[in-house]
This record gives structure tokens, sequence and C-alpha cells, in this order.
């Protein structure tokens, strides 16, 4: 039976693993290479880097690290922040990414995903999608959250999964850092809403969260950062835990 | 020393480290003419169908592959590269495969998204050999153990002797390996399943077909 997922994430800028508390606050947390095998030796189904900076003077450092950690540990990578372009996507997979995910560039040039995914596949290609509440619907934000765009979340998850992408990367800005659990609501209604897979991130606080991520909300993946990083728990015992709730995991 | 072939797609970095990773020496293989030169063959695949077996054609590698096989070196096939193995695929348009295995390239069954059957099939599965076979030497160490893939199509083999393992969606069944004589392919990431991909390849190195 098909396994539901556990991904860390690791947010990075110019090379190095960084944390930060809402996006103030960075400090450098280490080697990237050390916590993927950290991650890995803890079974972790996948990895997710996000460029954090993703500027184009950390453009070349965010390749080569890339290349490095493929080099140590043999589980898929994903990799985001500022994929503007094919050439981008591209560059990252010839580094050693398997999947890549856009955010921003996909609400300007929405063309681009479906591009992508013909050119590299749809598995290849995440789409990141930050969903605010406002009213009785969810928006899309950009930038890191800051900028509205008047875009209906769902629909534009759905949008994107039409287009080819295999994956929805999709995050709750309401949740984020909140560790009160990711949105229920929302990922409940673009995991309905679409036929890619969807990854459920923004809010863990608790190991009762993921469970009602991928059992309430439906994902087929969920991604946490701080409840690994700062060793709360490991993803052995996030894994067990899922797996006494009758959840399918890769133990 | 392995081949890894090269058709300008594919994450031939991962699949050239993790078999480092195994033991064996690697080195890409672009010249079709030179693939003569190596001991064991693997053929890796990311992306579609049309372009990979365009690919092979164009650079006539196709033919220098089959006439490696047909001399008897140990072969692995990689999911795009266990896909390129059959007749035919009707991913993207109906285009010919290399033949070796006969049969078909198919897409998974039209997808119940309220059962969380989505496409593509991405994550951690099951490698279930067939109990009423000897278990093929490189997909022993697989018994019990799940492996990465990511895919939206399957080979369906014709003949059940080409079936090495399976694994199940949702309940749709598929093969998850496949193979005769010197060639085995599966169709999951051996690059990206941790240490059980990597003790396939090492079973690989070590198979003497």
């Amino acid at each position: 039976m098909l396994s539901k997922r556990i991904i860390p994430c690791l947010d990075v800028a110019h090379g190095r693993v960084v944390k930060g508390v809402q996006f103030v606050d960075i400090i450098d947390a280490g080697d990237p290479v050390e916590a993927a095998i950290k991650y890995d030796e803890q079974g972790a189904d996948e990895l997710t880097f996000l460029d954090i900076r993703a500027s184009h003077e950390s453009r070349d450092t965010l390749y080569h690290m890339v290349t490095e950690v493929a080099e140590h540990v043999f589980m898929p990578l994903t990799v985001g922040g500022g994929v503007k372009a094919l050439g981008d996507i591209e560059n990252l997979l010839h580094a050693g990414a398997d999947k890549v995910s856009i955010n921003t560039a996909a609400i300007f040039t929405p063309e681009l995903v479906r591009d992508a995914a013909e050119r590299f596949g749809s598995s290849t290609i995440v789409v990141a999608v930050d969903a605010k509440r406002v009213e009785q619907h969810w928006e899309c934000f950009t930038h890191g959250g800051r900028k509205p765009t008047g875009i209906n979340a769902v629909a534009w998850a759905k949008r994107m999964s039409d287009y080819g992408a295999g994956e929805i990367l999709l995050t709750s800005m309401d949740a984020d850092g909140t560790k009160n659990g990711y949105d229920i609501p929302l990922t409940c209604a673009v995991s309905d809403a679409v036929t890619a897979n969807v990854v459920a991130s923004g809010g863990v606080g608790t190991l009762e969260h993921l469970a009602a991520g991928l059992k309430e909300g439906k994902a087929d993946a969920v991604l946490a950062a701080s409840i690994f990083h700062f060793g709360t728990f490991t993803i052995h015992e996030a894994k067990s835990y899922l797996a006494a709730q009758g959840i399918p995991v890769r133990l | 020393m392995i081949g890894l072939i090269n058709y300008g797609m594919g994450n031939l970095h991962s699949v050239a480290k993790a078999l480092e990773k195994a033991g064996g020496r690697v080195e890409l293989v672009d010249d079709a003419g030179k693939l003569q030169d190596y001991d064991r063959i693997v053929l890796p695949g990311v992306g579609a169908f049309r372009d990979c077996i365009g690919a092979l054609q164009k650079t006539g590698m196709d033919a220098a592959l089959k006439a490696s096989i047909d001399s008897g070196k140990p072969f692995l096939g990689i999911c795009l590269g266990m896909q390129v193995l059959m007749d035919v695929s009707c991913e993207f348009g109906s285009y010919r495969g290399l033949g070796l295995i006969p049969g078909a390239v198919k897409p998974f069954p039209e997808q119940h998204p309220e059962r969380g059957f989505k496409i593509p099939h991405m994550g951690w599965n099951d490698v279930v050999l067939s109990s009423a076979k000897t278990p093929h030497p490189v997909l022993a160490p697989l018994a019990g153990k799940q492996v990465y893939y990511v895919h939206s199509y399957c080979c369906m083999p014709q003949n059940p002797d080409h079936l090495l393992a399976a694994c199940s969606y949702g309940d749709y069944p598929f093969a998850a390996a496949i193979g005769r004589d010197n060639m085995v392919a599966v169709q999951f990431h051996p690059e990206k399943s941790q240490r059980a991909g990597l003790a396939l390849l090492e079973a690989f190195l070590q198979w003497h077909p």
C-alpha cells in the first residue's frame, strides 16, 4: 500500500540551513548535507529545500548545495525558491533535484507550469500555493506571503493540477508558525479539488497535527520544519505515532 | 565498468552517485559506438516516453543497446528506462519502443480523487515478489521493503514470465519489475530508495546472469 510521506523542510540561504521566526531573527542552523544525513538516518521520506533568499547571487550557491546533498543522501529532493523560468528548473534538476517547486512565477506566468510539466514531466513539477483565509474563502499570496493576488486558492490549485503540476505544496499563511495545526478545511478542500498530490504545510506543533493533515485533510504527504529541526520529535517518532493511528507509513 | 546511458535527459547525477555508493565504477555514455566497451549497462529515465525513445534513436543508441543486451551483458532499466523496453507506449500519442519485452505502456485507469487515487503515483510503495517463482537475484533484497515510485504510466508485459515483481496502487496492480535473461528493469527509483535502493544496486553489480 502506498505510504503517506513525512517531509522535513529546510529553509536555506546562501547554501546554509537557516532558522527564522516569521522571517526575522534568522540564524545559521548548519550545513545542509549534515541536516540531510540526519533526516535520512531518521527515515524521512523526502526532503524539501526552500531558498528563502532566492536572489541571483545565491543561485549558484544553491545549485552547488543541491549537488552536494544529492551525493550523500539517496531520497527524493524538492527544491524551490525564486524559480522563474524553464532554465531555472533545468539547472536545479541537473544539479540533483528531483522536483522543483514554483510559487510566485506560476501566478504571473501560469503557462510556465504547463510548459514545465510537458518538458520535464508532471512528477517533477510542484506548485507551491500560499493561502490565507479572506472572508469565506482562501486567497493566494505571493512573495513569501506578503502580496495578495485576489485569486481563489482552491480554484488556483485545481488549475495548476490541470496544467500538469504533479504536486501542490499547500501552505496556510494563517496557520504557519502558530503550532496550532494545519488548516484542515483548506487542506481538505484542495485535496478534494485536485488530481495532483497534496502536501500539507504550515502550523504543525504536535504529532496529532500530522495525523489530522493526512486523515481529515486528506493530504498525501505532510511537511513540517520546526518540530523536526528543534528535536521536539524525530521522524521515526512521528511515523511510529502515525502507524499506531492506522495511517500507512514506511517504517 | 558500468555504462550509464546519457540521452540528454533524466537524473543521471543521482543514478551515478548511487551506483558508486553501491560499489560500482560508472561512466556516462553518450556515444553509441562506445557502449560495447562496458561490462554492465544502466538506462535511467525521467521525462516523457517519446523524448526518450526519440533521443535513443537519433544517436543510434537504440541499436547499440539492443546489441549489448543480445550479447548477454547485465542490463538495468529504471523507470522510463524500463518503459522503453516495451513494444509501444500511448503517452502523448502512440510511440514504438525498443520491443525487447512484448507488451505496452499504458496510463493508470481513470483516477478517483475521492478515493485518494492521485496521479502521478508518487511515494513509497511495495515490491511484491511472485511467491511461485524463485526471487530474482537483483530483486531479492527488496522483500518486505518499500521503494520510491514516481510515474503515471505502467508496463503491461504480455508474457507473465516477464513479470518479476508487482505493486498495487489503490486496488490497481501493476508491474514493479520486469525482465528476462540478462535484463532486469524496475518502475521505481532505486537511486531514491535509500538503503533498499542501494541494496538493489549492489545486487545488480554482483549479478551474473
